[in-house]
């Protein structure tokens, strides 16, 4: 029997409490055991997730009008500064921004103990932050200074605005080099001493719904701990990337833009994080629900470990250079294992992102959506992916005295 | 037969003392250094391995607690704190005793203390800040 269904015919299950969910980890043994029209005839919803840094991220405030009224110039929120170029007092607090008092990497390599991301953390913990402001002074906003301290509870809105998170895939990062590097993807030892990696493999959102099927603008989502929306397709979202028969990407490739009130979210699943000699930055829980629609989506949605890879790149030179090319490609099985082999070296692994938080969050979302807690939404619009024609471009090197339009 | 591994502080006025060579000739302990270092205040601390006869062992300890030395076993220098740990992992490849190491196939973190050293590697290398060490050592980096 062939399955068709539709978002409706599986919420109706899911308000009567007779939705069958599995996780993308749990899934995998149904798939292998029955084959995909059969699991696809049982499950309604897989569940997926992913806990990793990810440095677009940041939160919009209105932090509400002081008496007299104030159009914020420069702000600092616990001495993390945070942009305010919009109206009079609405803001955004980046999660890799960090105090000017800061050392950063004067002190090479820097700690960043404290940044935008462990701004957010202690918001969403309830923490009181500390508000400083300065003005111009204007005849409808006369203050020009201003020292306070906020809750979240206490200011108007505070939406979570991630313009990208959740990378389908990512790169394998190792040190050619001759000495130790400090990166975003971690210590990195030289002689390729170790082998940093970032996803959640077969549990991660879009290696499940790898061509973007389902998962599209508006589509409702674990985020931070609470609900969330995809708000758009991320920045450099790449669906043009090389993949391989299945339609998996071989490296990092489409990209989601999300947002959801950070009110309602918790601060297990946003967690400030400090690397050492690059920045500080935020850990972002994000589950998504791929509706089983099909037997297509079905089989997406069993892929394994073994059959996922992801390029091994050099940090010390081709990475930063911006070069072409990589050291090979390795399965989320080899790296989940402990070690890899690259160019005949055994080099030990190590994640960034968290697999056993990851199967948390997967779990949790399929405990809501079985207590018929979550319903499913239809996307309002479906993302660009491999037919969209977009590629990654580079940032234009020209001289600005020679621009066109002079 | 006990094999154990200990920290010791030197106070300044006994931090040119030649305890080591005590322990050894007076007690028949066996003794391998794991890590030693001076502060600016010539506070002194010493991490190694001891081994040996228990009652040797435990005279030993009594015989270095009345010299003015504080011992306290290793096990306490690093504190791990799993309310802050994500489980990522990123500390594993950094730790060089695999005294911090991934259960596998769970991918869960674990902090086996009697393998740790207290190099204070791990301090920094985890992103969330979750390994923490006593406010005394701050002193020696």
């Amino acid at each position: 029997m062939k399955v068709s269904r539709s978002i409706a015919d599986i919420n109706a299950k899911i308000k009567a409490g007779k939705a069958v969910v599995f996780t993308a980890e749990e899934v995998i043994e149904l798939v292998a055991d029955k084959g995909a029209a059969a699991a696809a005839l049982e499950v309604d919803v897989v569940t997926t997730g992913t806990f990793g840094p990810m440095c677009s991220s940041g939160v919009f405030l209105n932090v509400g009008h002081p008496q007299p009224r104030i159009k914020l110039n420069e702000v600092y929120l616990n001495g993390v500064p945070a942009y305010a170029g919009i109206a009079a007092v609405d803001l955004y607090l980046g999660a890799t921004a960090i105090p000017e008092t800061d050392p950063a990497n004067r002190s090479y390599p820097g700690e960043f103990i404290y940044g935008g991301g462990h701004v957010i953390e202690d918001l969403v913990s309830g923490k009181e932050v500390r508000l400083e402001a300065s003005s111009y002074g204007t005849d409808c906003y006369p203050l020009k200074r201003i020292e306070t301290a906020i809750r979240l509870d206490e200011i108007n809105e505070a939406i979570l605005y991630n313009p990208r998170n959740a990378y389908q895939n990512y790169n394998v990062a190792v040190n050619r080099g001759e000495k130790t590097i400090y990166t975003y993807m971690g210590i990195l030892k030289p002689g390729m001493g170790n082998a940093n990696y970032s996803s959640a493999g077969q549990l991660s959102p879009l290696f499940n719904d790898p061509l973007l099927k389902t998962i599209g603008l508006g589509t409702r989502i674990f985020l931070g701990g609470g609900i969330g929306y995809v708000a758009w397709h991320g920045t450099q979202h790449n669906p043009s990337a090389e993949r391989d028969e299945r339609g998996m990407p071989k490296g990092p490739a489409g990209t989601l833009a999300l947002t959801g009130d950070l009110k309602q979210m918790k601060p297990e699943w946003l967690r400030g994080l400090s690397f050492l000699g690059y920045g500080a930055t935020l850990q972002v829980g994000v589950g998504i629900p791929i509706p089983i629609l099909n037997e297509e989506i079905m089989s997406y949605c069993a892929v394994r470990d073994e059959d996922l890879v992801a390029p091994v790149v050099d940090y010390s030179q081709a990475y930063p250079q911006r070069l072409s090319g990589n050291l090979g490609l390795v399965s989320y099985a080899e790296l989940k294992s402990g070690s890899i082999s690259v160019e005949g070296k055994k080099i030990p692994t190590a994640s960034l992102s968290s697999y056993a938080k990851a199967k948390e969050i997967a779990l949790t979302l399929k405990d809501w959506i079985e207590q018929g807690e979550f319903i499913l939404t239809e996307p309002s619009l479906q993302l660009p992916s491999v037919d969209s024609g977009i590629t990654l471009k580079p940032m234009p090197r020209k001289d600005p005295e020679e621009r066109e339009d002079r | 037969m006990i094999r154990q591994k200990i920290v010791l502080r030197f106070p300044p006025h006994i931090v040119e003392q030649p305890t080591i060579y005590h322990l050894i000739k007076d007690f028949d302990l066996m003794v391998n250094i794991l890590r030693a270092d001076i502060n600016p205040k010539k506070e002194g601390r010493l991490i190694m391995e001891l081994s040996g006869d228990d009652t040797a062992y435990k005279q030993a300890i009594e015989w270095m607690k009345g010299q003015g030395l504080e011992v306290m076993n290793l096990e306490q220098q690093i504190i791990w704190r799993d309310d802050r740990c994500t489980h990522c992992g990123a500390c594993t490849v950094i730790c060089p005793t695999e005294a911090l190491y991934f259960e596998r196939p769970d991918m869960i973190v674990k902090f086996a203390e009697d393998k740790c050293i207290v190099c204070e590697l791990c301090l920094r290398a985890c992103p969330a800040r979750a390994m923490e060490t006593l406010v005394e050592n701050a002193n020696f980096g």
